[in-house]
């Protein structure tokens, strides 16, 4: 997770992470917003011809809300509900400026019109090399837009998982590394035979000590996540 | 800090932040003077938090809901064009007129292009088969046939109706392609251009020898004011994209790019609305069956009036 956070610095001198989603679950969501659109087409292709046939008037009339579908269904979402297309909220993602502030109609006009350059030579090939070479997975539409697009929900901190043991604090504090590897490990410990996770408990040996290393382990990480007892 | 005691001394502060921002994010507004100080103090809840390694769920924790504060507190402003009439009247001739050279270069592109092969299918009237499907062309000789019914009063205003609608679709989303394709260092803007010219020269030569010059000019020129004028301003807002890639100058290409971007924004918008108002004149005017001279003066009218709006309008004194 380390590798896909994107800092912004604040006026108030924090730091804050932003968490930003790479190519797979950003197709998802072109996929999903895309079945939407030519589901909307459709149906008022639909409705129209079975209104009063698709003569004259009405036919004007769904050619030009198939053109603001087609154009504007994702600016309209991005910018009036909080960065997120359907599809987006379905996936849990947003588009927020580099700085993390609310995206704005240029930038979302830009983002989403620069798709067409995506696409070529073909099927978003340049949208997915760029995605792949930038750091925070921005293909070329949010680079000249100055936009990211993030994870919208928070870390999922899997406290089920951790067996359900009195929490004890470790023996001395420890770095956050240590404590995700300490949580790791007791989310893992499950799944990993008796022996190997024996072994592995073993090697902290100032942390886990020499007597039943695992249970202490486990139970040291219901401490870090926030168990109170 | 231990865990605990942190959280003792900050709980009841973070769950009123976290509550205080699902009000305002409902548009409820009543404690909005609080959200300023929770989130400067969240912020610094957050940096200790990091700084003493307390944990590293709750740091992920504070850092959410700091972000949430951040995207409500700082909201970047994007009505900068006021009104759509001051965009027309100042931003966008402005716009255009920043990037004169690549609305001469392409003008001459385009025209050049267009009249060369014009008098080249004049001399060689067989061209415009390797150019156009034959059934396409006798669709166009067909609709353009001085003695058969034009593309004029025999439709309805339904019909008018229907292809307003077309004119939209088809010609403003060729605009926007035509524009973003241009990244790809120009090259996207360029075929289309260069095709627009190609097209648009063949088909009127081709008319004009087939003796349906006048039925095929009094058509177009109306609504070519700002059709021809929309698509070539959208060409511009495509290479300015293109040659910021491509000669990105003493930046990074992304700044570059950016920049570009920004600029070109503005003549894309107007280019749309121009091509909205050729929707319109081609859709209810230009089929109208008139005398000839009243055609041509009103298209030389909109010829000037679009001349005149994009060269003068905005001018600042002493501009």
């Amino acid at each position: 997770m380390l590798d896909t956070i994107h800092a912004v610095q604040t006026p108030e001198g924090v730091d804050l992470a932003l968490r930003v989603a790479g190519p797979v679950p950003r197709a998802l969501a072109w996929a999903v917003d895309a079945s939407l659109q030519l589901g909307v087409a459709a149906a008022m292709w639909i409705l129209f011809g079975m209104i009063g046939g698709l003569a004259g008037l009405g036919l004007g009339l769904v050619l030009i809300a198939q053109f603001l579908v087609m154009w504007f269904y994702p600016v309209l979402f991005e910018v009036r509900a909080h960065g997120q297309t359907p599809g987006k909220r379905m996936l849990g993602l947003r588009v927020v400026q580099e700085n993390g502030t609310p995206v704005g109609v240029a930038a979302s006009v830009l983002r989403n019109f620069l798709l067409v350059a995506d696409f070529l030579p073909l099927l978003y090939l340049a949208g997915l090399v760029s995605m792949i070479a930038d750091p925070s997975f921005r293909r070329l539409g949010d680079l000249a837009a100055g936009t990211l697009v993030v994870y919208a929900d928070p870390p999922r901190v899997r406290l089920a998982v951790i067996p359900d043991v009195t929490p004890v604090p470790p023996p001395f504090p420890l770095t956050l590394e240590e404590q995700a590897a300490v949580i790791a490990f007791a989310q893992r410990a499950d799944s990993l035979s008796a022996e190997r996770a024996a072994e592995l408990a073993s090697i902290p040996r100032q942390l886990a000590g020499d007597d039943e290393p695992r249970a202490r382990l486990i139970a040291q990480a219901a401490y870090l996540v926030g168990r109170t007892g | 800090m231990k865990l605990a005691a942190f959280e003792a001394q900050g709980r009841a502060r973070w769950d009123r932040f976290a509550l205080l921002l699902a009000a305002l994010e409902r548009g409820d507004r009543a404690d909005a003077a609080e959200l300023a100080p929770l989130y400067r103090h969240v912020c610094h809840d957050l940096s200790l938090a990091r700084e003493r390694q307390i944990s590293g769920a709750l740091v992920a924790e504070l850092n959410e809901l700091a972000l949430s504060g951040h995207r409500l507190l700082y909201q970047a402003r994007t009505g900068q064009w006021r009104s759509i009439g001051a965009f027309l009247a100042r931003d966008f001739p402005r716009a255009v007129r920043r990037e004169w050279r690549l609305v001469a270069v392409l003008h001459a592109l385009f025209y050049g292009l267009a009249l060369g092969l014009a008098v080249l299918a004049w001399q060689h009237p067989d061209l415009i088969y390797s150019f156009v499907d034959p059934a396409n062309v006798s669709e166009i000789e067909e609709m353009y046939d001085p003695a058969g019914p034009v593309a004029g009063d025999a439709r309805g205003a339904e019909d008018d109706a229907t292809m307003f609608g077309f004119y939209i679709w088809n010609n403003i989303s060729i605009a926007f392609r035509t524009f973003a394709s241009g990244l790809a260092f120009g090259v996207g803007t360029l075929v289309s251009v260069i095709f627009n010219a190609l097209y648009f020269g063949l088909i009127a030569s081709h008319l004009a020898k087939v003796g349906s010059a006048e039925p095929f000019f009094t058509f177009v020129v109306a609504h070519g004011a700002f059709e021809l004028t929309a698509i070539l301003l959208s060409g511009v807002a495509g290479m300015r994209l293109g040659l910021s890639v491509l000669a990105p100058g003493a930046r990074s290409r992304v700044a570059a790019m950016r920049e570009a971007a920004l600029a070109s924004l503005p003549i894309i918008a107007g280019a749309a609305l121009m091509l909205l108002a050729a929707a319109g004149i081609e859709a209810f005017w230009s089929p109208r069956q008139l005398a000839p001279y009243v055609k041509y003066a009103v298209g030389a009218a909109l010829w000037l009036l679009v001349a005149l709006w994009l060269a003068l309008a905005g001018r600042a004194h002493g501009d």
